[in-house]
């Protein structure tokens, strides 16, 4: 026998006893680890980023670094509050403004934290904060440091538009806005069309369109289309129930489902709503949406 | 129980960074150590004589081979309660004294502090530390090192001692003290194992050597053994000879020396010397001494290792002459 | 046993004789005290200040202190040959590694009270008076220490396979890096490549997850640390350094000391 192998043999216990610890260690930290993200939570490591005093300390602190801080903080709110938490989100909108705070009194000029910002503080709970007033605030201090920038403008009236059903200071913000320099031409139609038509399908429809062609963000794009969804779900809902009545003044009773339709050759197929969900007759007679869908009709309200 | 038994000892290295060559540095060494004997490892720089202590110590482990201290494996842990090391060019903790150092390494053997006291008192005595007990070791000198060295070797009072070049950095003071040092161990019966390549040390002080050069074993024997392979002449010093004199002692002669007034003359042969002592005597030329010349370890080992080192280094050249001296 | 003890508590004279750990215990006393300067520069949050950055100082020194005499102790022995004395010794070599760490640990523990004493002084300045309610900092101390502990344990781990400036190089680096996982992890989910993803959650769960010992700005608001964590952050801690010292004891072993 070997020198090498008689060590190897007469060494057996104190070296398998480590191997079976680091073994053993190592499988057991991965339940811990997940046990401890539980107990700190995801966010608790942006709620160390809010305890920073305001203003003119908040400044100081970062000696000289404002805007490499504020990409920081900014990277927080994008990390965050992104697509993959969107759905998992479920309540921590609470420090979304906050954020937003610290980042634009960091950098005044992070226009896409005042655009993003403000699209999901607007908007309604799971989607959003639900907080059209902390969106307007957020804007308004936008406006203040960038005053020339057209789309902050769109976005103000927009909150004014489609939350708060304010169409008189809708209007009167979108004809600001189009005075500004590179304004897009439409700004100027848009503000005569709410001014005199109010809150309307189609300029809805459009206003949501440009909020998802100039998406930064995938979180932002998918806002959008929720809401684009939702409005088309609307829209496709009304028209069936056109085609219901229709049904029933040809039948002389109400469609049970939509396959009577189809008999008398009113719809091609069944109707799918943006989800691909089909639709449904609901109880009182009116088009519903199926089990499963994914639209939120009560962002429109 | 033999103290130390190697048998086979091979340790080769890797050397290359990509293609691994082995390097054999310790080429199939095979020792016996009898307990209470003083052996030496003897060969030049690079022979494998601290690789083999390393081994012996369990700081290095053996490419193939075995070994025993004190009947126990290499890897049994409880053989190092009876032994001492000192390594070459000790290094120690530059914050400590000499007293919590022998303090640290009592400490290690399990020795109750009361008796670490007792023995760390004694030995730096016997090195001859105590004034410099309380003094932190970063500013010892190499000789002071050397001595505690030697001293932590013995705070466990060993059976069998390991001592790696103990007179390097020494004065010839410092060696003198070693030298008695050892003489002591070997009196009170332990064994002591040590390497050097000062080999008038190992002359005085061994029973038996070992002689290594490059991993291997040249020879291994008796210090009278090996100094007797020589060729024994006796050398006679004389003062102020007559010119007449040398002549009648040309025929007996190896060589005449002349230093100022004395001439040494040397007498090949053994049975020769009673009939020129005579001769001298009567031309009433004084004798100033008689010496019988031994060919000295290092003689033969020249000898030795040169034709060895001549040999490997044709090798490596890739000049190895046909039927070569 | 009792050899691991001798090592530990030869270790602990050791570092505690080493001038850079005074240097480094000054430096952070400097730095409590210069905290009480910049709180009454910022009215209204002066506590806030003083434990924010009091916590802080304990922490970054201590972990610089971590690292120097985590590396000076172990892989300077082993460059310096010192450790030939203690191996010719009966001293199993898992024995050393074990008592070298217990005896850093101590120092490091020590040393955190000792700056410890020094920071609740500077809160006792300040506001006056020391109440229950500071009493939950000293479970943002502890989990400091828990941190300590396991960079010391990386620290020995470095020291065991390289030289002592890379060992150093290593050990911040991982550091660092521990301090980033979650960072790191988000970063892997949003690139779209299903190896690196797999990569960063590995990552994730591999290497120390030191920022689950950060509570230091939470702490500087009143927030309290729950119980839960506390076992839980130890346990990950014991276990971490487990790993550890058991890996290194394994390197160890086979290490030959030319």
């Amino acid at each position: 026998m070997s020198a090498a192998s008689l060590r190897s043999a007469r060494r057996v216990s104190p070296k398998q006893i480590c191997w079976v610890l680091v073994v053993l260690c190592l499988a057991a930290l991965f339940p811990l680890q997940k046990r401890i993200d539980g107990d700190i939570g995801i966010y608790a490591k942006i709620s160390d980023v809010l305890y920073i005093p305001p203003g003119t300390h908040l400044k100081l602190l970062c000696l000289g670094n404002e805007g490499l801080v504020a990409d920081i903080y900014w990277t927080r709110v994008v990390q965050y509050f992104g697509r993959e938490h969107l759905e998992g989100a479920g309540g921590e909108f609470r420090l979304l403004a906050p954020l937003l705070r610290i980042t634009t009194e960091l950098d005044p000029q992070l226009l896409v934290a005042y655009r993003f910002g403000a699209i999901f503080v607007m908007a309604k709970q799971p989607i959003g904060a639900g907080d059209p007033q902390a969106a307007l605030q957020l804007l308004r201090r936008g406006i203040v440091a960038n005053p020339n920038y057209w789309q902050l403008w769109q976005d103000l009236g927009f909150v004014y538009y489609w939350e708060l059903h304010d169409y008189k200071m809708a209007a009167k913000i979108f004809a600001v806005g189009s005075n500004q320099p590179g304004a897009h031409y439409w700004l100027k139609a848009l503000a005569g069309t709410v001014a005199a038509k109010g809150g309307d399908f189609e300029t809805s429809r459009f206003l949501w369109s440009e909020i998802y062609r100039n998406a930064e963000t995938e979180a932002v794009r998918s806002t959008a289309e929720y809401h684009l969804a939702a409005l088309e779900a609307t829209e496709q809902m009304g028209q069936l129930n056109d085609l219901l009545e229709i049904y029933k003044q040809k039948s002389g009773h109400e469609a049970h489902s939509f396959s009577d339709l189809i008999a008398i050759r009113l719809i091609r197929g069944f109707p799918v709503d943006p989800s691909g969900v089909p639709y449904v007759i609901g109880a009182d007679g009116y088009t519903a949406l199926g089990q499963g869908s994914q639209i939120h009709l009560h962002l429109l309200q | 129980m033999l103290a130390i038994e190697t048998t086979n000892l091979i340790k080769d290295y890797s050397i290359g960074f990509w293609r691994k060559r082995p390097k054999r540095v310790l080429d199939g060494l095979s020792i016996q150590v009898e307990r209470g004997e003083v052996f030496g490892l003897l060969g030049p720089n690079g022979a494998g004589k601290s690789t083999t202590l390393k081994i012996l110590m369990r700081l290095i482990f053996p490419t193939e081979g075995a070994a025993r201290i004190l009947g126990k494996e290499l890897d049994d842990v409880s053989a190092h309660e009876h032994i001492g090391f000192l390594p070459e060019n000790p290094y120690f903790y530059d914050n400590l004294t000499a007293e919590e150092f022998l303090n640290y390494a009592g400490s290690l053997f399990g020795i109750p502090g009361a008796e670490r006291r007792r023995r760390s008192d004694r030995l730096l005595g016997q090195v001859g530390l105590t004034n410099a007990r309380n003094i932190q070791l970063r500013k010892f000198s190499k000789g002071m090192v050397q001595r505690l060295g030697i001293a932590q070797a013995l705070i466990n009072d060993p059976d069998l001692v390991f001592l790696d070049e103990p007179m390097s950095g020494l004065d010839p003071l410092g060696r003198r003290e070693v030298r008695d040092l050892i003489l002591g161990l070997k009196e009170s019966g332990k064994t002591v194992f040590f390497s050097t390549h000062i080999l008038s040390d190992a002359e005085v002080l061994c029973d038996r050597v070992a002689i290594l050069n490059l991993g291997r074993m040249q020879g291994c024997g008796e210090m009278k053994e090996m100094l007797g392979m020589g060729i024994n002449s006796t050398e006679i010093l004389l003062e102020s000879p007559r010119p007449e004199l040398l002549d009648e002692l040309k025929s007996y002669c190896g060589y005449a020396v002349r230093t100022g007034e004395r001439v040494r003359v040397e007498i090949p042969k053994e049975s020769d010397v009673p009939a020129v002592l005579s001769k001298v005597l009567q031309s009433g030329a004084k004798i100033v001494s008689v010496n019988p010349v031994k060919m000295s370890l290092e003689d033969y080992f020249l000898a030795k290792v040169a034709k060895d080192n001549w040999k490997s280094a044709e090798k490596e050249l890739g000049t190895e002459a046909k039927g070569g001296q | 046993m009792n050899r691991v003890v001798s090592i530990a508590l030869h270790t602990f004279k050791e570092a505690v004789r080493d001038k850079v750990l005074y240097n480094l215990i000054v430096f952070a006393f400097l730095m409590i005290a210069a905290s009480i300067l910049f709180s009454s520069i910022s009215v209204g949050i002066q506590q806030i200040i003083v434990i924010d950055l009091g916590l802080s100082s304990i922490s970054v020194f201590g972990v610089i202190m971590a690292i120097f005499i985590g590396i000076g102790l172990v892989s300077k022995e082993i460059e310096r040959r010192t450790i030939y004395l203690i191996l010719s010794k009966p001293v199993r070599r898992l024995e050393f590694i074990v008592g070298k760490y217990l005896g850093l640990v101590l120092t490091l523990v020590i040393n955190t009270a000792i700056m410890t004493v020094g920071f609740y002084l500077a809160i006792f300045y300040q506001t006056r008076h020391l109440g229950a309610d500071d009493l939950g900092l000293l479970a943002a101390i502890y989990f400091i220490l828990l941190q300590l502990a396991i960079v010391v344990a990386l620290a020995i781990f470095f020291s065991c396979i390289s030289t002592p400036i890379l060992s150093a190089v290593f050990t911040f680096c991982v550091y660092v890096i521990g301090h980033f996982l979650s960072e790191m992890r988000w970063l892997g989910t949003t690139l779209h490549n299903g190896v690196v993803r797999k990569v960063t959650v590995a990552l994730y769960y591999l290497l120390p997850n030191l920022s689950d010992f950060d509570f230091i700005t939470r702490t500087a608001h009143g927030e309290k640390i729950s119980g839960a964590l506390l076992v839980s952050n130890s346990l990950y801690a014991l276990l971490y350094v487990t790993v550890l010292i058991s890996a290194s004891i394994l390197i160890f072993e086979e290490r030959e000391f030319k």
